[in-house]
Order: structure tokens, then sequence, then C-alpha cells
């Protein structure tokens, strides 16, 4: 019937979709009134006096980890300890003496980010932030 | 060469174009990042529900489930409750068990003609196989994104996450989930293409989606494994979506934008296409009905008073004209024949 206008089952299908809607929608309504704004990781006076860090900051914010992957596979598997950046600046390949060292607080600095996008390093499983150990 | 998939294929690489090149020309940002998101979110919704009601207006007059089983009828013979469901319980069984497992496609077979003329049915559970992959890597995946969606983040979204990546391979570490995704559309795209059958029944609209969707796994690893995005910069974009206060990000990269123009693009066509099949099978008559026809009486919705002469009535109107030539009539007149009714037998 072409131009019937009548819905069957309609409770069921209205409940359906009303469903639908709330499911899509999900993401407006679970952060409606909150403000999620970026986090700022902290840095640490020593940090902020180094002006760069290993890499350029854009390269480390989104290479870090496979960094301190490559960092990781050269001290296990090959024993070398000093890596060279691009710019000829030695490094000690070590996660808790050189990077901590200058991002002294990783509640301030790593998690942040960490947190806001729901990602967890594995590196903690191993490492010990000295700060927290204590 | 064909032209069906060699359109989807092209439409699919000018879509990437478009939004490649776009999103570098002044205002391309807030075009393809803001404008268009928000129209697509829109289009699918109102969308969906206007498909859905259309088809809440198609009377079913009938019952009419596939049956795959034994229907209840006498209590001493055994009924299949689930593949020929007699009560609304079992239809929702039924219904889980297709929409979770796709239990229908799992009873695929091949059919084949061997010996030249020997017809023969085989076991064939791959496509069963795939699409299931397909349908829960491509619902994972959506369910991860909702960490660049929430803040905080939910739990369970965190421990999805976990799972999906538990083989610590690599960093950012591998996700099964975009793997299997990619294998499985390969896998439905070369069915298509290497079964000469499948081949011949395929549209641009099945290749499309496929490419579609091909398109959006391969942007999003990209970005993930190998061009490195911000992604604490994409989280901040993607909530000042969700928290309707929207504003471009710098730096975010062009493929960021490819990939949410491929998800918009996804999104509005969606309700028109056969992509609506994630609506329809909850739609489907044929799984949706409860098999109990012998039970209860269902009337036909349109069926609208026809004016009806019953013979009862035909004769009372012309009994004795019938008497009168002979014709046998049910009730006679009375009195004057009183042997007549044994002969009705």
């Amino acid at each position: 019937m072409p131009n019937n206008k009548k819905m069957y089952d309609k409770g069921k299908v209205v409940a359906g979709l009303c469903i639908f809607v709330v499911l899509i929608t999900f993401p407006f309504w679970f952060n409606l009134g909150k403000a999620a704004p970026a986090p700022e990781p902290k840095l640490s006076d020593k940090a902020k006096a180094a002006k760069e860090c290993v890499m350029p900051k854009a390269t480390m914010k989104t290479e870090h980890m496979q960094i301190l992957n490559e960092w990781r596979d050269t001290v296990v598997r090959d024993a070398k300890r000093i890596y060279t950046n691009p710019s000829g600046k030695k490094f000690n390949m070590s996660l808790s003496n050189t990077c901590l060292d200058c991002h002294v607080e990783k509640a301030e600095f790593c998690d942040k980010c960490h947190n806001y996008a729901s990602v967890t390093p594995y590196c903690w499983e191993c490492h010990i932030d000295p700060k927290e150990a204590k | 060469m064909n032209i069906s998939y060699m359109y989807s294929l092209i439409a699919v690489i000018i879509l990437f174009l478009l939004a490649y090149v776009g999103v570098k020309f002044p205002g391309g940002e807030v075009f393809f990042g803001i404008i268009i998101p928000y129209l697509a979110l829109i289009i699918f919704i109102l969308g969906f529900i206007n498909r859905v009601i259309d088809w809440a207006r198609s009377p079913v007059p009938f019952r009419i489930p596939t049956t795959c089983g034994q229907q209840k009828s006498l209590p001493w013979i055994k009924s299949a409750n689930i593949d020929n469901p007699s009560t609304t319980g079992g239809v929702v069984v039924r219904m889980i068990l297709e929409v979770v497992f796709f239990r229908s496609l799992f009873r695929n077979t091949k059919c084949e003609l061997k010996e030249s003329d020997k017809i023969s049915y085989e076991w064939e559970k791959w496509l069963w196989l795939f699409s299931l992959t397909f349908h829960w890597a491509f619902f994972t995946v959506l369910f991860r994104h909702l960490r660049l969606f929430t803040e905080p983040v939910p739990a369970c979204v965190q421990l999805v996450a976990k799972l999906d990546g538990f083989l610590q391979i690599g960093l950012p570490g591998l996700m099964l989930s975009g793997v299997a995704l990619l294998a499985a559309v390969t896998f439905l795209f070369l069915r298509r293409i290497l079964i000469p059958q499948v081949k011949y029944i395929s549209l641009g609209s099945d290749y499309f989606p496929l490419f579609l969707i091909f398109g959006i796994a391969f942007t999003g690893i990209l970005m993930r494994y190998f061009t490195k995005v911000d992604i604490v910069g994409v989280k901040e974009f993607t909530m000042s979506l969700v928290t309707l206060n929207p504003h471009v990000i710098k730096g975010i990269g062009g493929v960021f934008y490819v990939h949410l123009f491929f998800v918009s693009v996804l999104l509005v066509y969606f309700p028109f296409s056969k992509l609506m099949h994630l609506g329809g099978i909850f739609m489907s008559p044929t799984r949706n009905m409860v098999n109990n026809s012998r039970a209860k009486r269902h009337v036909n919705p349109w069926n609208y008073p026809v004016k009806i002469h019953t013979y009862d009535a035909y004769e009372d109107e012309f009994r004795e004209k019938m008497i009168e030539i002979g014709l046998p009539v049910e009730k006679m007149i009375a009195p004057e024949t009183p042997e007549e009714p044994e002969e009705k037998e």
C-alpha cells in the first residue's frame, strides 16, 4: 500500500530507533557540560634550559615511542649505550637516567598525554620512576 | 577490467584527492573537519530513521519466517524452538544468534557441477568466517575509537584496547582488529572478483563500500604506524567536535582529514545503500517473526470489508426456482419432500 502511513509494530520500532540514536550520540551526551582541554605536559626547569630534547619537539611528540623502542633493542641486544642524534649530540640510552633526568616528574609529563590519549605503555612494568618508588 | 569496480575505485581515489588537496585551501580544514562531519552525522541519523520507518510502514500480512527445523505441533514431536520459533523468546534467541554470529550464513553451501553433470553441494565456511571477522573487527575498531571521543576514557574502552593489542608487537603496539579488518576486506573483495558467479552479480554498489572501508582502514593504519599523527592534537580536535565547541587544530596533517572525510562519506552513503542491513537485519520478517500461524489467526492488515454472498443466502434467495428446474438444494422447503435430506450425503 503506497500511501499507507500506518507503522506496524510501532512500539518496537520506535524503541529500537531510540536505542540506536542514544548509542550513536553516546559521545555527545557522555561529554555533556564537560570541557576537555588538551593536557599541557609540564616541563621541568632543566628541560626548559636544555631547549631541545633528543630530537626536535614535533618528532619527539609523534616518534618518541619508536626511539625508545630502538634504544631498548640497541642496549639490550647490542650492549651499545651511546646514542648520537643528527646534530652530533651524544646521549646515554636510558629511560630512567636520561629521559627522567630532564623530565623529572612522570606524573606531570608522561602520564598527562598518555592518560588523555588512553595509552598504557608497558615501560613501567620493568622500569621504575625513582620518585614513585620512594 | 570491470567497470563496476573500476568506477568504484576511481570514486574512492577522487574522494581521497578531494580531501587531501582540499584541506590545503583556505577554509579547507573547517570544511572537511567540521562542516562535513557534522552534516554527515545528521544525514546518517535522519536517513537511518527515515529508512527504518519506511520499512515499518510496509505490511507483512503473512508469517514468513524461514524455518530450519521442526515446527511446534503435537507435544510428543520434538520441535526446534530456535530454528522454528513458536514463541517470542525463541525469536529473541534466534535474532541474537543471527546478529552476533551470522548463524544463517554458517549454513552457506557451494553448488557445483561435478564430472560435468553431477550436482554437488559443498561445505563452504570461508564467507561466514571472513564476514564475521570483518564485522567484529570493524566493531572493535569503532569501539576503540571512543578513546578519542570521551574524557575520561571509560574502563571498558581501555580494556578492549588492551586485549586488542595484547601481542605487544612494536610501538605503537599493533592492534589485531586493524589487521583483521584489512585482511577480511581484502578477502571480501577478492571473492567478488575471483569467483565468476559472484563477479557476475557484483555491482558498483558492492565494490564502493569495500573500497571505502579499505580506504578508512588503510588511512587509519597509515596514521598510527607509519606517517604518525599527533594523537593529542587529534583528540583535542575530536573532543571539540563532540562537546559542540568545534575548532581546528593546526598541524594534524592531510591523511587525518582524508580518514575523516572517508568516514563522513561512509556515514552519508550508509542510509541509502546496502549498508542499511545494520537496521534491516532487525526488520527482516523472515527472521523476526514467530512461526505460529497454525496456533493463531493472523488477519491480513490491508483486508478491506468485502461484500459477500454466502451459499446459504444464495439458496434462500433462489430455492424455489432451483427446485423448480430440478437443481439439488441443501434445505428443502419443509413439508413437500421429507426424503430429500438423505440424498444429500
